[in-house]
């Protein structure tokens, strides 16, 4: 019996519809959507509380770590040489044969290059330089690299984007693909487009990653989130990367 | 998405029963269908005509539920006649006049296992352990309303007439 139960569903998982993606001229960021009051608060830089970590993160890249090794400037030189870098991350890493994301590329350097520990998620130094480097792409269109390297990571993502996942078994895609501009709640579901982390949300008060947003949805569909830092957020931050080009980089942007 | 209303996948439903397999397959997956006191679950047509429990739904109990966002979580997806309760959702129909537009049995399997109707619905089958992956650990292995939940909510439901705006079907 259980056997066949265990078939049955089977057959219901693949008889789900497969969600569709939404055409590229017809991808809109979240800041769309916005009151008129928040989005004014994301474009004028001097009301948008995000840039204090970039302010941050331009310090931490030019100060030396406690191991003595060069800091950031000391091997990359001027940040703006970094333009275009978060448009095109999470990219190809030949040391560990994986996708990494901007965040892990950051841990990677000071762990390899810098000598010290990795920073923790979601703590200040860590959102502070990846505000710094996704700050100098602003307004730049989202590159996905064209790497085959990539692949594995773009269709494990896109799985997981469709996968009913957690008691109420909701996707990504039943509320991204299939449902947005409708209300859930008091909320406007977006598209869902990554292109403003680390951004500022005034509900969380503070400045906070991607993972953290992917972490807060997961929450809400019942599901067990995926740790910070794993392979599963790098692949689903690599297939939203590209379902959400080439809209522009925001970062640090602005969310209710 | 595709949305189909509870009549016009009523053959599927039908379909479910018929075949042995899949009857099974639903009963086993329905939350409660080891307690050997009650006769499992049975899907017939398009509802599930038989009370989960013995205590009749109590109309005002399925209203809080309703209306309750970490409870029913119905209000984040459908608007009601709630008025206390603003930012109503709208990926489903409105509950108003629900109880019209469907007998008891029928909420009660669009409520147990919506999916049963419409493979595709987002709605949540909350008598069903969803046999999907990645459950939190604070909900795992339990359904979202419990039986008694799911007859207090039917109950409500079936008083949401088109001829009234709130309270009891005249
Ligand atoms: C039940 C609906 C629902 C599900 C399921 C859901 N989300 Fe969301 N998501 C939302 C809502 C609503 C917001 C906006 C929250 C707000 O602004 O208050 C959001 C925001 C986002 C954003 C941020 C967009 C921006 O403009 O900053 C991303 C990225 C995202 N979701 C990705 C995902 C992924 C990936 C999954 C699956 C793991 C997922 N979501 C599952 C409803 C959902
Ligand atoms: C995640 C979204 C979601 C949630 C949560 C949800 N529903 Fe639904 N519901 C839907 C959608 C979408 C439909 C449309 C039919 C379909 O998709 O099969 C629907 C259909 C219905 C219908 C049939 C309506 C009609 O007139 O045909 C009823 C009754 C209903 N829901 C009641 C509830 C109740 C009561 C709750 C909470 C206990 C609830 N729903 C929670 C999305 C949801």
């Amino acid at each position: 019996m259980r056997r066949l139960a265990a078939a049955a569903l089977g057959a219901f998982a693949s008889l789900a519809a497969v969600a569709d993606e939404i055409p590229q001229a017809e991808r809109r960021s979240g800041f769309d959507a916005m009151s008129a009051e928040t989005r004014a608060m994301q474009v004028d830089d001097t009301a948008n509380p995000g840039l204090l970590w970039v302010q941050d993160g331009a310090d931490l890249w030019t100060r030396a770590p406690a191991s003595g090794r060069p800091a950031c400037a000391g091997c990359h030189g001027e940040a703006a040489t970094l333009r275009g870098v978060a448009a095109r991350y999470p990219a190809f890493d030949e040391a560990s044969g994986a996708a990494i994301d901007l965040q892990g590329r950051i841990n990677h350097c000071r762990r390899e290059h810098q000598g010290d520990p990795p920073y923790g998620h979601e703590s200040r130094e860590l959102l502070a330089l990846s505000a710094y480097l996704g700050f100098q792409s602003r307004g730049l269109p989202i590159a996905p690299p064209r790497d085959p390297r990539l692949d594995p990571a773009r269709a494990q993502g896109a799985a997981l984007f469709r996968e009913r996942i957690g008691q109420l078994g909701l996707s990504c895609a039943a509320c991204h693909d299939d449902n947005h501009g409708r209300r859930l709640g008091a909320a406007t579901i977006p598209q869902g487009h990554p292109t403003g982390y680390p951004l500022y949300r005034l509900e969380w008060q503070g400045l906070g990653s991607v993972q953290r947003r992917l972490r807060n949805c997961m929450t809400g569909m019942r599901a067990e989130p995926f740790a910070y830092g794993s392979a599963e957020f790098v692949a689903l931050e690599r297939y939203l990367m590209d379902r959400a080009a080439p809209l522009p980089i925001e970062t640090p942007a602005v969310r209710p | 998405m595709r949305r189909t209303g509870p009549h016009e996948t009523a053959g599927k439903a039908t379909r479910l029963v018929l075949t042995a397999g899949c009857l099974l397959a639903v009963d086993a997956s329905f939350a409660g269908a080891t307690d050997t006191r009650r006769p499992p679950i049975a899907i017939v047509g398009d509802a599930i005509p038989a009370p989960l429990t013995d205590t009749p739904g109590d109309p005002a109990r399925g209203r809080a539920i309703v209306a309750d966002r970490t409870r029913g979580l119905c209000l984040l997806c459908h608007a009601g006649p709630i008025p206390e309760e603003r930012f109503q959702g709208d990926l489903g129909p409105d509950l108003s006049g629900a109880g019209s537009r469907h007998t008891a049995g029928q909420l009660r399997l669009r409520l147990v296992d919506g999916r049963a109707l419409n493979p595709d619905t987002i709605m949540p089958s909350y008598h069903r352990v969803d046999p999907s992956p990645r459950v939190g650990a604070a909900w795992r292995g339990k359904p979202v309303l419990e039986a008694q939940e799911i007859e207090d909510v039917v109950a409500y439901l079936a008083t949401l007439r088109d001829d009234t705006r709130e309270g009891p079907a005249r």
